[in-house]
C-alpha cells in the first residue's frame, strides 16, 4: 500500500512540475499573469507532495519492509533506527528522491518571496527550477524507482517490479543486505545532505541568472536578489566537502583527507567556480563591472553541479565513490547537453548587453585584484577538470587506462592556491578605483613585517621546505591582514563612540555582517591552509609487526602494543580492539584503541584508527587488517600528522563566519550604494525606503 | 571614493563570429566526448557473433601464442586469477574438459591470468594440475578486448574467429562446458 | 687414558673447534643476509605508495586492503630481496598491469597533453591580465591624479570616515 502511495506521489509531483513549466511558459508568452501565478502555486505544491514520498520511504526503511528492493539493499535488522532513517540517501534511488525533495524545497521557498518588483523574472525562475526538478523526477519514476518490490511469478521465477505481475506473490526476505559499513559513520550521515544542499541551492542563483539573461535584465538586480542564496549554498557545499574529508580521515584508515578522486573533484569543481562567483558579484554590485564574468560563473557552477552528479552516477569515470552504474546515464547526458547548449546560447545572445558600466583604472585596485582572483579560481578549476576528465580521454583515444593522481594536482594547483592566499592578504587592503604601490604598501607593511618575522622564526627552528615556508608566509599574511582589518575597525569605533574594544568588535561585526563575516571565513581558510601545509609537507609514517610489549617509534613518539581483545557486538559486528600505550620522551601520554570491525551481514571489514589529537599534531594508529591480527602479534601503521587539526578548526570557524555573513539585517536593505546612484546615467533614480 | 574619471569605451565590443563558433565547437566536442565515454561505459562484454580481434598470449613458460594462427579451431579463453575464489570452483572441470578435447586437435584451451602475481599463479596452476597453456594478461590488454567485468569469465571463439558463446562466472559442471564447446564445434 | 682415547679426544676438540668457527662464520653471514632478507614494511610501503592498485579504483597500493593488493605488496618485498631498484619494480608493474598503476600518466604520446595544459593555462591567465593592463593604461592616461603628500593625513582620515560610511550602507 505504502509503496503504491509513494510511487503515486512521485508521479503526481512529476505531472505538477511539468504543469508548472507549461503554465509559466504560456503566462510569459501571452503576458497573462494568472498563468504565471498558477505555475508559482504548482511549484509550491511540489514540496508537500515530495515530502509525502520521502516520508513513505523512511517509514518503509524503519519498518524493515524488505520486500521493497531499496529497503533490502540499504538496511538490515542490525542497523540502529537512526541509520535506517539516513539510509534514505544511502543508495542511488533514495538519494535521487532526496535530491529532488531538496530541489522542491528550495523551489518552493523561492516562490514564497515577494515578487511584486520582479514579475518579469518570476516565470523564468519557475521554469528553470521546475525543469531541473522534472528531469530528476523522470529519472526516478522511469529508471530508479525506490518503491519496486520483489515478486515470485507463478512460473517459479522472480521479478523486481513496481506493480504486481499477474498471479504473483510478494517475496519477504528475512533480512536486508545492510548499508555498507563505511557509510555508518556520523560524518557519512551528514556529508551527503550537506553536499546535496549545496548543489541544489546553487540552482536558484542560476535560475535568476538565466531569468535575467532571457528577459534582458542585465543590471545587477538578479545578483542582489540571490546574494544570500549564494552565500548559503556556498556554506553548505563547503561543509559537505569538509565533512567528506573528515570522514575520509576518520574512517578510511589511510591517514589522509583528500585523494583527488574523480568524484571528490566533481564536488570540488562547483565549489571553485561558486567561490569565484561569490566574490565576483561584489564587483558588479559596487562598480557594474564583471557582468559577463558573473553570468559565466553562475552558469559554470550550475553546469558543474549537474555534470558532477552525472559523473558520480553514470559509470563514465571509475571511482571508489561512484554509485553502481545504472540506466540514468543517458538521461543525465541529455539533460546536460540541453542545459549547456541553452545556457551558452542565451549567454551569447545577451553578450553585448552585458557590457561593463565602468573600467578598471589601476592594476592594484580592488577590481583588478578581483579579476586576478577570478583567474586563479578558474585556473585551478581548469586544471582539476582536465585531470579528472583526462583518464576518460586517454581511454577513448588510445585504449590505455591511466591514473591522474595527487602528484599532478599538488604540483599544478599548489602554486595557484598560494596565489589565492596571497590575494586574500592583499585585496582587503586595496582601494576601489585608484590604487598605487605606495598606497597599498602603506597599508600592507605592518602585516607583512609580521609574516616576515614568522618565517625567520620558522627557518631558525629548522623548517627548510621551501613549499612550506612559502605557504606559511602567505597564510600568515592573510591572517595578519584580516586581524588588522578587525583592529582598524575596532579602533575607529572606539575613537568615535568611546565603546570599549570588545563592544566595538561586536558592534562592528553586527553592523557589517557581510564584510566581517567574510573576514572570519578568510581566517578559517587560513586555519585550513595551516592544517593542510602541516600534513602535506610534514607527515611521516611507519609500519611494523610487533608482539605485545614491543613498540614502534615515530617522530619522537613510542607506541607500545599492550593487548588485544576480540568480541562480538550487538549491532552485528565482530570487533578486534587493540590497546596501545603512547609515550614521548619517556612521558606517558595515555592509550589508543585502534580496532578492526567486521560486519557479518555485508561481510565487510572496517578499520577505525586510534588517534591522539592535539593542537600541534595527530598521532594516528591503525590496525593493519590485511595481516593477521592476534594477541600474539599484530601489524600496526602509525602516522604523525602535524597541524592537521587546524583543518577541522578552520571548518568550524567557516560555519560560524558563514552564519554571521548570511544573517539577515534588522535594518531594511538600501537599494543601491549611493555612489552607484550618482553614476547611473539613466533617469532611474531609486529612492531609499 | 572617486578620484578618477570613468569613461565608457568608445566602440562597444561586439562578440566576433569566430568566438561564437569556437565556443559552440568546444561545447559540442566536449558533449560528444562524454557521449562516447558513456556509450563505452554502458557497453557490456563482447557480444556473441562479433568478430574477436586477434591477440597474442605469452605463456608462463615463455612461448607466444597468436590467436590468428588458431583460425579453424575452436578456442576456449578462460580469464582467472589466483586471488579469485569462484575461479577455483571451475578449475578442475576446465582441466577435465581439456583432457577430453585434447586429442581431437579441434579445440584449444587458453588460460588468461588477470592482474595476478606469477608465484601465486604458478601455485594455482599446480594446485589444480592445469596443463593447457596459461599466461599473464600483460597490461590488461586481452581483458580489455573482451571488456570483462571480473573473473572468472570464459569466452568460446568459433572456427571463424567470431564469439560463439560466453560464460560470466564459474561453470557449474563439466557438462556445461562440453555443451558450449560442442555447439561451437558443430556450427 | 690409553692411546685410542687420546686420539678421540683430539678429534673431538678439532671438530669442536671447526664447529665453533663455522658457527661464528654463520652468525656473521646471517647479519649480512638479514639486512637484505627482510625489507621493512616501510621500505615496501615507500614503493607501494607510488603505485596504484591495478584492480581497485584509484586506491594507492600501500593502503589497499584486498588480498590481491597484499599479494602485490608481497611481490614488491620479493623483488626488493632480489635486489631490484624502485624504478625496476615500478617498470615491472607497468609491464604487467599497464599504465594505470602509475600515479601520473607516463609522459609519452597523448599524455603530453596532461603536462602541457597547466603551463598553457598559466600563460593564458597572464595574457588576460596583460590585456586588461593595456586597457587600464589607456584609460589611466585620462585620469587626474590626486596624490599629495601634504594631504596624506587628511586623506587617511577621509578614507577612514568614508569607509565607515560605506560599511554602514553595505547591503548586508
Amino acid at each position: 500500500m505504502l509503496p503504491n502511495l509513494g510511487y503515486g506521489t512521485l508521479v503526481i509531483t512529476l505531472i505538477v512540475s511539468i504543469y508548472a513549466i507549461v503554465s509559466a511558459v504560456i503566462g510569459e508568452r501571452k503576458n497573462l499573469y494568472k498563468y504565471v501565478e498558477s505555475a508559482r502555486l504548482a511549484l509550491l505544491l511540489t514540496f508537500p507532495l515530495l515530502t509525502l514520498a520521502v516520508i513513505s520511504i523512511v517509514i518503509l526503511l524503519v519498518n524493515q519492509n524488505y520486500e521493497v528492493q531499496y529497503v533490502y539493499n540499504v538496511t538490515s535488522s542490525t542497523m540502529p533506527t537512526y541509520l535506517k532513517v539516513t539510509a534514505l540517501w544511502g543508495g542511488q534511488a533514495g538519494s535521487l528522491v532526496f535530491w529532488a525533495w531538496l530541489m522542491a524545497a528550495f523551489g518552493s521557498a523561492v516562490t514564497l518571496r515577494k515578487w511584486d518588483r520582479d514579475h518579469d523574472l518570476l516565470p523564468w525562475v519557475i521554469i528553470v527550477s521546475s525543469v531541473t526538478l522534472a528531469f530528476f523526477l523522470i529519472m526516478i519514476v522511469v529508471f530508479e524507482n525506490p518503491f519496486i518490490r520483489f515478486w515470485t511469478l507463478p512460473s517459479g521465477g522472480e521479478l523486481v517490479a513496481m506493480f504486481a505481475p499477474a498471479g504473483s506473490q510478494l517475496i519477504h526476505p528475512f533480512d536486508g543486505r545492510g548499508l555498507n559499513p563505511l557509510l555508518r559513520h556520523p560524518g557519512m550521515i551528514i556529508h551527503p545532505p550537506m553536499l546535496y544542499l549545496g548543489f541544489v541551492s546553487f540552482v536558484i542563483p542560476y535560475a535568476f541568472g538565466m531569468a535575467a539573461l532571457i528577459t534582458g535584465r542585465t543590471d545587477d538586480r538578479w545578483i542582489r536578489l540571490t546574494r544570500r542564496w549564494t552565500l548559503v549554498a556556498w556554506m553548505f557545499l563547503s561543509i559537505g566537502l569538509i565533512l567528506g574529508s573528515r570522514w575520509s580521515y576518520d574512517v578510511l584508515g589511510w591517514g589522509g583527507y583528500w585523494a583527488w578522486d574523480p568524484v571528490e573533484n566533481a564536488a570540488f569543481m562547483p565549489w571553485l567556480s561558486g567561490t569565484a562567483f561569490l566574490h565576483s558579484v561584489m564587483i558588479q554590485e559596487k562598480r557594474g563591472l564583471f557582468k559577463r564574468w558573473n553570468m559565466i560563473l553562475v552558469i559554470i557552477t550550475y553546469s558543474l553541479v549537474i555534470f558532477g552528479t552525472f559523473l558520480t552516477r553514470s559509470g563514465v569515470l571509475s571511482s571508489v565513490h561512484a554509485f553502481a552504474q545504472s540506466a540514468i546515464g543517458p538521461m543525465f547526458f541529455i539533460f546536460i547537453g540541453l542545459s549547456f547548449i541553452i545556457s551558452l546560447a542565451f549567454l551569447i545572445k545577451r553578450w553585448d548587453d552585458l557590457r561593463s558600466e565602468g573600467v578598471m583604472t589601476s592594476l592594484l585596485s580592488r577590481e583588478s585584484l578581483f579579476l586576478i582572483n577570478n583567474l586563479l579560481f578558474i585556473g585551478i578549476l581548469v586544471v582539476v577538470f582536465w585531470g579528472t576528465v583526462y583518464p576518460l580521454i586517454s581511454e577513448l583515444f588510445t585504449g590505455q587506462k591511466v591514473t591522474v593522481g595527487p602528484p599532478f594536482y599538488n604540483s599544478t594547483t599548489g602554486p595557484l592556491f598560494v596565489g589565492l592566499l596571497l590575494l586574500m592578504g592583499i585585496a582587503p587592503l586595496s582601494a576601489w578605483g585608484h590604487s598605487t604601490w605606495k598606497t597599498l604598501g602603506k597599508a600592507l607593511w605592518i602585516p607583512a613585517i609580521g609574516s616576515l618575522i614568522l618565517i625567520v622564526v620558522l627557518f631558525v627552528s629548522g623548517v627548510r621546505s621551501i613549499g612550506a615556508l612559502i605557504g606559511f608566509t602567505v597564510a600568515s599574511l592573510a591572517a595578519f591582514v584580516t586581524i588588522y582589518e578587525f583592529w582598524r575597525g575596532m579602533k575607529a569605533r572606539h575613537k568615535r563612540n568611546g565603546e570599549n574594544y570588545l563592544v566595538a568588535l561586536w558592534k562592528l561585526t553586527a553592523r557589517n555582517r557581510r564584510r566581517y563575516g567574510g573576514y572570519i571565513i578568510h581566517l578559517s581558510v587560513v586555519f585550513m591552509a595551516i592544517g593542510i601545509i602541516g600534513i602535506e609537507f610534514f607527515q611521516t609514517e611507519t609500519q611494523g609487526r610487533i608482539a605485545p610489549g614491543e613498540s614502534l617509534s615515530l617522530a619522537g613518539y613510542t607506541v607500545t602494543y599492550k593487548n588485544l581483545a576480540e568480541f562480538d557486538v550487538a549491532d552485528g559486528r565482530n570487533v578486534a580492539r587493540a590497546v596501545l600505550s603512547v609515550s614521548k620522551n619517556g612521558k606517558d601520554l595515555g592509550e589508543l584503541y585502534p580496532r578492526r570491525d567486521f560486519y557479518y551481514d555485508s561481510q565487510q571489514p572496517m578499520t577505525i584508527p586510534g588517534v591522539r589529537s592535539t593542537v600541534e599534531d595527530d598521532l594516528y594508529v591503525i590496525l593493519v587488517n590485511w595481516e593477521q591480527i592476534s594477541s600474539l602479534g599484530a601489524t600496526f601503521k602509525v602516522f604523525h600528522n602535524p597541524l592537521i587539526n587546524w583543518l577541522w578548526y578552520g571548518g568550524i570557524l567557516l560555519v560560524i563566519g558563514s552564519f554571521i555573513a548570511a544573517w539577515p539585517d534588522p535594518e531594511k536593505e538600501i537599494e543601491l550604494a549611493p555612489s552607484r546612484i550618482m553614476r547611473k546615467e539613466t533617469g532611474n533614480l531609486v529612492s531609499k525606503p | 571614493m572617486e578620484n578618477s574619471h570613468t569613461e565608457e569605451p568608445k566602440n562597444p565590443k561586439k562578440l566576433p563570429r569566430w568566438a561564437i563558433i569556437a565556443a559552440f565547437v568546444v561545447l559540442l566536442g566536449f558533449l560528444a566526448l562524454m557521449g562516447w565515454g558513456l556509450k563505452n561505459a554502458q557497453q557490456g562484454p563482447v557480444q556473441e557473433g562479433q568478430k574477436v580481434p586477434p591477440f597474442e598470449l605469452t605463456t608462463f613458460d615463455g612461448s607466444k601464442i597468436k590467436t590468428e594462427d588458431l583460425l579453424g579451431k575452436v578456442v576456449v579463453i578462460n580469464f582467472w586469477a589466483s586471488w579469485c575464489k569462484p575461479c577455483e570452483q571451475e578449475a578442475s572441470e576446465l582441466e577435465e574438459a581439456w583432457q577430453y578435447y585434447k586429442d581431437s586437435g579441434e579445440v584449444v584451451f587458453l588460460g588468461v591470468d588477470y592482474v595476478d602475481t606469477e608465484t601465486e599463479a604458478m601455485g594455482y596452476l599446480e594446485k589444480f594440475n592445469i596443463t593447457y597453456p596459461n599466461g599473464p594478461d600483460l597490461r590488461t590488454a586481452i581483458s580489455q578486448i573482451f571488456r570483462i567485468s571480473g573473473v572468472p569469465e570464459t569466452y568460446i571463439i568459433d572456427r571463424n574467429g567470431k564469439l560463439a558463446s560466453r560464460k560470466i562466472g564459474p561453470f557449474v559442471s563439466i557438462s556445461e562446458i562440453t555443451s558450449m564447446i560442442d555447439s561451437a564445434l558443430n556450427q | 687414558m690409553n692411546y685410542k682415547n687420546i686420539v678421540f679426544l683430539r678429534i673431538k676438540i678439532l671438530i669442536g673447534f671447526f664447529a665453533l668457527i663455522f658457527l661464528l662464520l654463520l652468525i656473521s653471514f646471517n647479519n649480512v643476509i638479514a639486512q637484505n632478507d627482510y625489507p621493512t614494511d616501510d621500505q615496501v610501503n615507500a614503493i607501494a605508495k607510488e603505485l596504484y592498485c591495478p584492480v581497485c579504483e584509484n586506491t594507492p597500493l600501500d593502503v589497499c586492503p584486498t588480498q590481491a593488493c597484499a599479494q602485490w605488496r608481497a611481490l614488491i618485498k620479493e623483488k626488493l630481496i632480489a635486489g631490484w631498484s624502485k624504478e625496476e619494480i615500478k617498470q615491472y608493474f607497468v609491464d604487467q598491469y599497464g599504465d594505470r598503476v602509475l600515479a601520473q600518466p607516463p609522459a609519452r604520446g597523448l599524455n603530453w597533453l596532461v603536462y602541457i595544459l597547466p603551463p598553457v593555462v598559466f600563460v593564458g591567465g597572464i595574457v588576460v591580465v596583460y590585456l586588461n593592463l593595456k586597457k587600464i593604461k589607456k584609460s589611466s592616461e585620462k585620469v587626474v591624479q590626486v596624490s599629495n603628500n601634504n594631504n596624506d593625513k587628511y586623506l587617511k582620515e577621509m578614507e577612514e570616515a568614508l569607509n565607515v560610511l560605506n560599511n554602514e550602507e553595505d547591503l548586508s
